[in-house]
């Protein structure tokens, strides 16, 4: 039946799947996914804004959904596949995702950015060739207070361009 | 947030005893989006989690022989408004279901969820009511039905027991001619609480005839409420401009609003009679067979000339 210990306020063994590497960390069942990435296993990619489901700079991909790393148990990774801003590059590169925002000038001072483009990535996914429409509704739980949203969206419907191109 | 016991049952029954053995010290966990919010705020502090989403009765949706439909409680909104059979036979659920939060909020929140936090304003509930939607519940001593029309009972407050589960939603069969709508007025496009918002459900005969109806309004009294003067109103008409507005008087005088950060009385109970008047129309003309886009659909279609 359970896959963690049972009875256990203590700490738990999680294994999971993060951007492809098996991972095996102790959690404590009140502790995030969002604190489990950044204190327990040091990647500080994934950020915390709201830490309320409010502003996705903490999004992360679980078991194939985008999900609110904040809104997650460290616990309920277990067994569970994860994708984090950390997985979306490909190794000695960058995603067209992330040149079009360092092209387009779509962010200052970058706390959004890793939120902004694991939810891009999965919106490219499941519709690579979005209207403008489809990038702001995708998009409607990510917060930035600097860029004014425009260049974002200037930048996913380029990426989704270049990734076009590129097939 | 406090410490707590995770635990993760594989069957209603262990999920019940897991909640019985702690008396309102322990919680049902399904996406979180709200339990975890409460527990991380201090706004609720239990000893033990109880994930649910290892019971497979939570996380199915199934379509029964006689073509009702059950959804487990704890089934995410995305899967719910990718499921064809519920897409094709309850158009005002989808309209809900698809603007509960953003993407990623969608992933995770249920309606099981929406239903147990009970608060006035959960976009699920309405919809669900107007549908004729039951909730199936499990206890110690057993299981019982409550309709969703009567399941909270105060903000925040509902019919079921610290020991009880809410195991699945049961949708009645889709009847020809028959069809429901739900929107509610937010100032944003996205990612808001309902200022208001209603959800309508009716039946039409071959002439086009209103013969049964359900309306039920949000975020205007301290539970979602039904509007029964609203239904005397449209049934035996056609949904004629007259019948509407007598059902938006109805719905006017049915609202008890409360004033706060997101709208007076006033506005609210105004809302009350707009948003009842266009969920009865919509969900008369989808009746008809004619295509009313939901409220996440509307604003795409109303800006994409715009866009490029
Ligand atoms: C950013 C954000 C945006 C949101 N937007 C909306 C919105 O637009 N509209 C809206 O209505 N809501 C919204 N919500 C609130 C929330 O997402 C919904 O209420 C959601 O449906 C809750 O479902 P859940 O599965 O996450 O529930 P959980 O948080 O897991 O549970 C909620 C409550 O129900 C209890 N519970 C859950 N399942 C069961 C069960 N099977 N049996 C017994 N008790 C159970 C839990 O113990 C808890 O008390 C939003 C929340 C956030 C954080
Ligand atoms: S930190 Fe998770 S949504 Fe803001
Ligand atoms: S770049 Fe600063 S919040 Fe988006």
């Amino acid at each position: 039946m359970v896959a963690v210990d049972a009875h256990s306020t203590t700490k738990v063994v999680v294994v999971a799947t993060i951007n492809g590497e098996p991972v095996q960390f102790l959690a404590e069942p009140r502790q995030t996914l969002l604190e489990c990435l950044r204190d327990v296993l040091s990647m500080t990619g994934t950020k915390e804004g709201c830490s309320d489901g409010n502003c996705g700079a903490c999004n992360v991909v679980m078991d194939g959904r985008l999900v609110n790393s904040c809104l997650v148990l460290g616990v309920e990774a277990n067994g569970q596949s994860i994708t984090t801003i950390e997985g979306i590059a490909p190794v000695g590169g960058l995603h067209p995702l992330q040149t079009a925002f360092l092209e387009q000038a779509a962010l200052q001072c970058g706390i959004c950015t890793p939120g902004f483009i694991v939810s891009a990535s999965e919106l490219l996914k499941h519709n690579p060739h979005p209207s403008e429409d489809e990038v702001r509704f995708w998009l409607s739980g990510n917060l930035c207070r600097c860029t004014g949203y425009d260049k974002i969206v200037r930048a996913v419907m380029h990426a989704s361009d270049i990734m076009r191109v590129g097939h | 947030m406090d410490n707590v016991e995770y635990v993760r049952p594989g069957s209603v029954s262990e999920a019940v005893a897991l909640l019985a053995e702690k008396p309102g010290k322990a919680r049902a966990l399904a996406g979180g989006t709200d339990l975890l919010v409460q527990l991380k705020s201090g706004r609720r502090q239990i000893d033990r989690v109880v994930d649910v989403k290892g019971i497979p009765d939570l996380t199915e949706i199934r379509v029964n022989a006689d073509g009702s439909v059950l959804i487990g409680a704890a089934v995410p909104c995305f899967k719910v408004y990718s499921h064809p059979a519920i897409i094709a036979g309850y158009p005002g659920v989808i309209d809900s279901v698809s603007i509960v939060g953003g993407i990623a909020i969608q992933g995770r929140a249920s309606l099981g969820g929406n239903l147990c936090n009970g608060a006035p304003s959960g976009d699920t509930i309405p919809s669900m009511a107007a549908a004729g939607a039951v909730a199936l519940i499990a206890g110690p001593s057993g299981n019982r039905e409550v309709p969703v029309a009567e399941f909270c009972t105060g903000p925040g407050q509902t019919v079921l027991h610290p020991d009880e589960l809410l195991v699945a939603i049961r949708l009645p069969a889709p009847r020809a001619h028959s069809a429901g709508h739900y929107l509610r007025f937010i100032p944003r496009n996205e990612m808001d609480i309902a200022v208001a918002g209603a959800g309508a459900w009716v039946a039409l005969d071959s002439h086009g005839v209103v013969t049964e109806a359900r309306v039920f309004l949000t975020s205007v009294a301290p539970t979602p409420i039904g509007v029964p003067d609203a239904v005397k109103a449209v049934v035996g008409t056609r949904g004629e401009d007259s019948a509407l507005d007598a059902a938006a008087a109805a719905a006017r005088a049915a609202a008890k609003p409360i004033t706060d950060m997101r709208g007076t009385i006033a506005q609210r109970v105004h809302l009350s009679g707009v948003m009842t008047k266009r969920a009865l129309a919509g969900a008369i003309a989808r009746a008809r067979g004619e295509h009313v886009p939901g409220a996440h659909e509307a604003h795409r279609v109303r800006t994409n000339g715009a866009a490029h």
